[in-house]
């Protein structure tokens, strides 16, 4: 049987597709047997949706901001920061596991299939946003009984585009990351460096005119940042809307972060040189 | 200076052999003028050899005479700066994915995923490559059948012994039907019975499927008189050939003599 050596170059694009197919079940399988992993990414919004908004809900008062057309209470507010929070955590926890997987072998594994990096890549990408999804839908029931709803059910259909590119987009900036830590150690460092910064300083805990109110600075650095443009295409999304400039950030953020990562990954360039015998 | 002959052939001693880079058919794979830096240490200097198909060639050598490195060139898992690597006729640099469907790999670090089972390590292996699910479940049966743990095909990786983790790995190894397997020092870590075991398993295949297999130690034992040997040191290779015929060019009664004499009086 040895002797049948692939007849043709290259792969057929069913192929492709069977190759992504393994991916997105092996992630799903991965962490659906991650049973801690899965109750903590669901724990920390609702720590902050339960807790920190209850308590916070008072000082900040209703609020009237874009696409809201009557004050909201403040947890119906933070909800699709929550959203993305969700993500942003599960993209970076993500980016750990490929740190660890490549540090225990197992990425190599995935590394070393034929197909071309690039795919492999965006694949493991597309398996990471897959499993963000099965996240904050789980939020998302749970939510409903605390009476954040979308307008419509309809609105639980029209989220899903944004919350699969806000996915992607978060999930690629943790693979690029994930290219640029040595060591397992160091995502201590991206949690304090990346992760909270992003959250604090981004329209997920309060709207960008409040934060203007209190520093145009801090408002300038939350108008720029990704997160920031994430939260606001689910938001709208939510009350099945449209941003199209938050829509068109993630877009372009979400090609320069997995194009980057896809650079960093290549052994010509990046990761390859690192590892010495 | 390297040298490199065709594995199988008449052992040519230290004399300067052929790179014979080009000749794609010599053999299953053909490493030539292959170095590697890291910063200043040199790991990998002008390395060329053939690998025969359908034989059992041995990549000896001691810790940190550059085997990791050469495989995770052949692996594509580092970078490339010097030589060529192909694998009947491909080049890998031009054409990585022809060459790595080609291959089957056992790394020396474990490589199973824990949590999945053997049956779902195998399955996503085969997609990894492309097979359908069926000809992938056939194959999987296949493959277990051949390293003798069919029955276990069910149980979580988490589950078996070092020494079946390890054949796991060899039959995932196999599932793309590879013309080369190549192992890093598969055998670390295993007790002598599993190492046998192991080892006996491979040497199986090479007899039965023809198949062309690298495996890298630095254990004299796992050696037998008729291997092919490919010996590196310190980044260089300081002979190939067959173990008995090295043996007797070097005058010596044992391979460790043999190997001790070519590697310390060529050092420097």
């Amino acid at each position: 049987m040895r002797k049948a050596a692939p007849a043709s170059p290259g792969f057929s694009l069913f192929q492709y597709a069977i190759c992504l197919n393994g991916i997105l079940w092996r992630e799903t399988l991965r962490f659906l047997h991650q049973r801690e992993r899965f109750v903590s990414a669901l724990v920390r919004p609702l720590v902050w949706l339960f807790i920190f908004a209850a308590g916070f809900r008072a000082g900040a008062g209703p609020l009237l901001t874009p696409p809201y057309t009557t004050p909201v209470p403040y947890e119906i507010y933070i909800a699709p920061g929550l959203m993305a929070v969700i993500q942003l955590f599960n993209g970076m926890q993500s980016s750990l596991s490929m740190v660890y997987d490549r540090e225990m072998g197992n990425m190599r594994i995935l590394l070393v299939s034929p197909f071309p990096r690039w795919f492999l890549l965006t694949a493991k990408l597309c398996a990471g946003t897959l499993v963000s999804l099965l996240q904050v839908y789980a939020f998302l029931v749970i939510a409903w009984f605390w009476d954040i709803r979308p307008p419509s059910l309809f609105g639980y259909v029209a989220v899903l585009p944004a919350l699969v590119l806000s996915g992607l987009m978060l999930g690629a900036l943790g693979m690029l990351l994930s290219s640029q830590i040595k060591q397992l150690e160091n995502f201590a460092g991206v949690m304090n460096f990346v992760i909270f910064p992003m959250f604090f300083a981004s329209t997920a805990l309060y709207p960008l005119i409040r934060i203007r109110e209190g520093s145009p600075k801090l408002a300038f650095v939350a108008s720029l940042n990704p997160l920031t443009h994430a939260v606001e295409l689910i938001r709208f999304a939510f009350q099945q809307q449209i941003n199209w400039l938050a829509l068109a950030v993630v877009f372009i953020a979400t090609a320069l972060f997995l194009g980057g990562a896809i650079v960093a990954y290549d052994p010509a360039r990046g990761l390859g040189a690192r590892r010495s015998e | 200076m390297t040298t490199a002959t065709r594995s199988g052939d008449a052992f040519k001693g230290t004399t300067r052999g052929t790179t014979g880079g080009t000749t794609h058919d010599a053999g299953a794979l053909t490493v030539a003028n292959v170095s590697h830096v890291y910063g200043k240490k040199r790991a990998l200097d002008h390395v060329s050899f053939t690998l025969a198909r359908g034989r059992f060639s041995v990549l000896l050598g001691l810790n940190g005479a550059g085997k990791t490195t050469l495989f995770s060139l052949i692996t594509r898992l580092q970078a490339f700066q010097a030589g060529t690597i192909s694998l009947d006729g491909h080049d890998l640099q031009r054409d990585p994915g022809e060459v790595l469907r080609r291959l089957g790999i056992v790394f020396q670090a474990r490589t199973l995923d824990l949590d999945l089972t053997v049956e779902q390590n195998l399955a996503y292996h085969a997609a990894l490559h492309g097979l359908p699910a069926r000809l992938a479940r056939a194959r999987a049966g296949a493959v277990l059948e051949r390293v003798d743990l069919a029955e276990r095909h069910g149980d979580k990786a988490r589950d078996l012994s070092g020494g079946q983790m390890r054949r796991v790995e060899i039959a995932r190894a196999l599932l793309h039907q590879p013309r080369v397997l190549i192992l890093d020092e598969p055998t670390v870590g295993l007790d002598i019975k599993a190492r046998a075991e192991v080892l006996a398993h491979v040497r199986t295949l090479v007899a039965e499927e023809g198949i062309a297999v690298l495996w890298a130690t630095h254990l004299f034992d796992e050696i037998d008189a008729d291997d092919d040997l490919v010996i590196l040191h310190q980044g260089r290779v300081r002979g190939t050939g067959r173990a008995d015929t090295i043996m007797e060019q070097m005058g010596a009664a044992t391979l460790t003599e043999a190997f001790t004499r070519m590697t310390t009086s060529e050092t420097v």
